[in-house]
């Protein structure tokens, strides 16, 4: 559990954090959004200890500053930028491993399934992979650890469709866990949470429980028929992995469950040219199933 | 302890790949080429040949070399972790704030040190094969002692101005303006305070040995000049407080001790304000 008691952060004069109070129970998987500068960033640095701040912070009774290798064993983190590391990738994950008392095989797994091959970049700075690289990296390291809290700040701002949907199966496989999943933007992360925590000028101004509706695995076939052919379209659609009969006119593809709205957001975009649409949920067990066999 | 080394095996890993540390080890290891090429083995200045000239001369280059590079390059980037957000990340793993911080000094301290006593070794193999009389390994040891007690004070001056600046343009200027003012402090702020304003000898030399790089030249010149001719007056009060081998001793532990005192209060600023 994690509870945040009268939590006050100031810099300089401005006061980020303003008397947030806030309890956490295990399991709780939280939609943090917020505006740049509500707080988002600030509230997850004192739960991982890193500000020191008036109030309490507590993680199943102990405080991450005076107990940190206790507490920060529990939690796996993804930032929302990158860090600048020099290092070779592998060295990191060599780190990562040590010291969270997980193994690099489990962070290759999972690297892997993010289409990401940890030996093909072992030797390669951190620094010099590419964000989607750089991201997948930080979150197959976070996902290879076997931690009760997730904290993941914007952890699919980099990533494609398809690294995107196995990041929602990663989460979806981790359900019992807690996560604080930061967002700008709810759409992002409402399909795979059950409450909903939103920050302005650094107080809770809404929190609310969302229904469990849909499974994160969830995949959707989805067809899109176009009056005419559209190239700027063909190049959006073909980044969701879809894909035309010769004409151009028919797309057809599938759209991660938790992705969908994002996905409609993107097909708003060219409303003009799309004469119809269909998105049909797939079956959960085939998901599964599909999911299993991508695993093997 | 295991903290500590992944901490320093971690810096380690990161500096050697720094665009600083090629540039560092190139200077150092330039100087030694530099020396070589310009045949000051075979010079004789004041009744030193060989070696031993070529030591003395690498000495006095690290003196104005080394500090200014370590406190310089260590804020740098340092302070330029904390800003990038190497900190927020690396800090959010279970490693101990004291394993961080030592661990980063230790690690960082390795990457300092070798560069500069790797050359001084290298030069003394390459004299050797190249037909030297006499290898001086006395005077290497000494001077290796006294360089490894001179770049962890600086070491440890950086690491404190480190804690306490929140910006690399602030943590640059401070370390700057440290290491200025302890160049002034050599000579031209004594004679100053000597002739300007009558202060006493005692304090003027006082305030001298209170300067790592005032002692650290006072211990590389005894090494070959033990009465300290060179030094002037000075000299007769050094020696009446504290003898040559207690000076010696003083060359090497007081500046080890200052950058171990200054780290500690980086330290103790360290895990009381914010990390990233």
């Amino acid at each position: 559990m994690i509870e945040l008691r009268h939590l006050v952060k100031t810099f300089r004069r401005t006061r980020v954090l303003d008397d947030l109070s806030l309890t956490i129970a295990d399991g709780d998987r939280i939609a943090l959004i917020g505006s740049n500068g509500a707080g988002k960033t600030t509230m997850i640095r004192c739960i991982l200890g890193e500000y020191v701040h008036e109030g309490t912070v507590l993680i199943d009774g102990l405080s991450p500053r005076d107990h940190r290798t206790r507490v920060l064993g529990k939690i796996a983190f993804v930032p929302q930028m990158p860090p600048p590391l020099r290092m070779p990738a592998g060295d990191l994950v060599e780190f990562a491993a040590r010291v969270h008392d997980s193994d690099v095989a489990t962070i290759r797994q999972v690297a892997a399934r993010l289409g990401l091959d940890l030996e093909e970049v072992r030797r390669r700075p951190f620094l010099k992979l590419s964000g989607g690289q750089k991201q997948k990296l930080l979150i197959a390291i976070a996902m290879g650890h076997d931690a009760s809290i997730f904290i993941l700040d914007e952890p699919t701002a980099n990533l494609d469709p398809a690294a995107r949907q196995i990041v929602f199966d990663l989460l979806a496989e981790r359900l019992d866990r807690t996560m604080i999943i930061s967002s700008h933007r709810l759409e992002e992360v409402a399909l795979l949470v059950n409450r909903v925590i939103e920050l302005d000028r650094g107080r809770v101004v809404l929190d609310d429980k969302v229904e469990e509706a849909v499974d994160p695995s969830l995949r959707l076939d989805c067809e899109i028929v176009l009056r005419r052919p559209d190239e700027a379209f063909a190049k959006a659609i073909a980044e969701w992995g879809f894909a035309s009969a010769e004409d151009g006119l028919t797309w057809r593809g599938e759209v991660a469950g938790p992705d969908r709205l994002r996905f409609l957001g993107m097909l708003a975009r060219y409303s003009g040219i799309v004469r119809a649409l269909e998105l049909k949920e797939r079956d959960a067990a085939a998901c599964k199933e599909e999911q299993a066999h991508v695993q093997a | 302890m295991s903290a500590v080394l992944q901490a320093a095996r971690l810096d380690i890993v990161e500096s050697v790949r720094a665009r600083w540390f090629a540039i560092y080890a190139l200077v150092f290891g330039g100087l030694i080429a530099i020396l070589f090429i310009f045949g000051l083995t075979e010079s004789r200045v004041m009744g030193f040949t060989g070696l031993s000239r070529m030591l003395l001369t690498y000495i006095q280059l690290t003196m104005a070399i080394l500090p200014i590079f370590v406190l310089l390059s260590t804020v740098r980037s340092l302070v330029g972790d904390r800003e990038a957000g190497v900190y927020e990340y690396m800090l959010s793993f279970p490693i101990s704030l004291s394993g961080w911080f030592w661990g980063r000094f230790v690690g960082r301290f390795l990457v300092v040190f070798l560069p500069v006593f790797a050359a001084m070794l290298i030069a003394l193999v390459v004299g050797l094969f190249m037909g030297a009389e006499e290898v001086p390994w006395r005077d290497f040891l000494w001077y290796s002692a006294l360089l490894f007690s001179l770049s962890l004070c600086f070491l440890g001056i950086s690491f404190f101005i480190s804690a306490l600046a929140r910006t690399s343009d602030i943590a640059q200027s401070l370390a700057f303006v440290i290491w200025l003012a302890l160049l002034l402090f050599l000579d031209l702020m004594l004679i100053g305070l000597l002739i300007q304003f009558q202060t006493p000898a005692e304090v003027v030399v006082g305030l001298a040995l209170a300067n790592p790089l005032e002692v650290f030249r006072i211990g590389a010149m005894m090494l070959f000049d033990p009465q300290l001719i060179l030094l002037g007056p000075a000299a007769y009060m050094i020696l009446d407080w504290f003898g040559n081998a207690g000076f010696m001793t003083y060359a090497l532990l007081y500046p080890l001790a200052l950058g171990l005192v200054l780290a500690g209060i980086g330290f103790w600023v360290f895990r009381r304000t914010d990390l990233p």
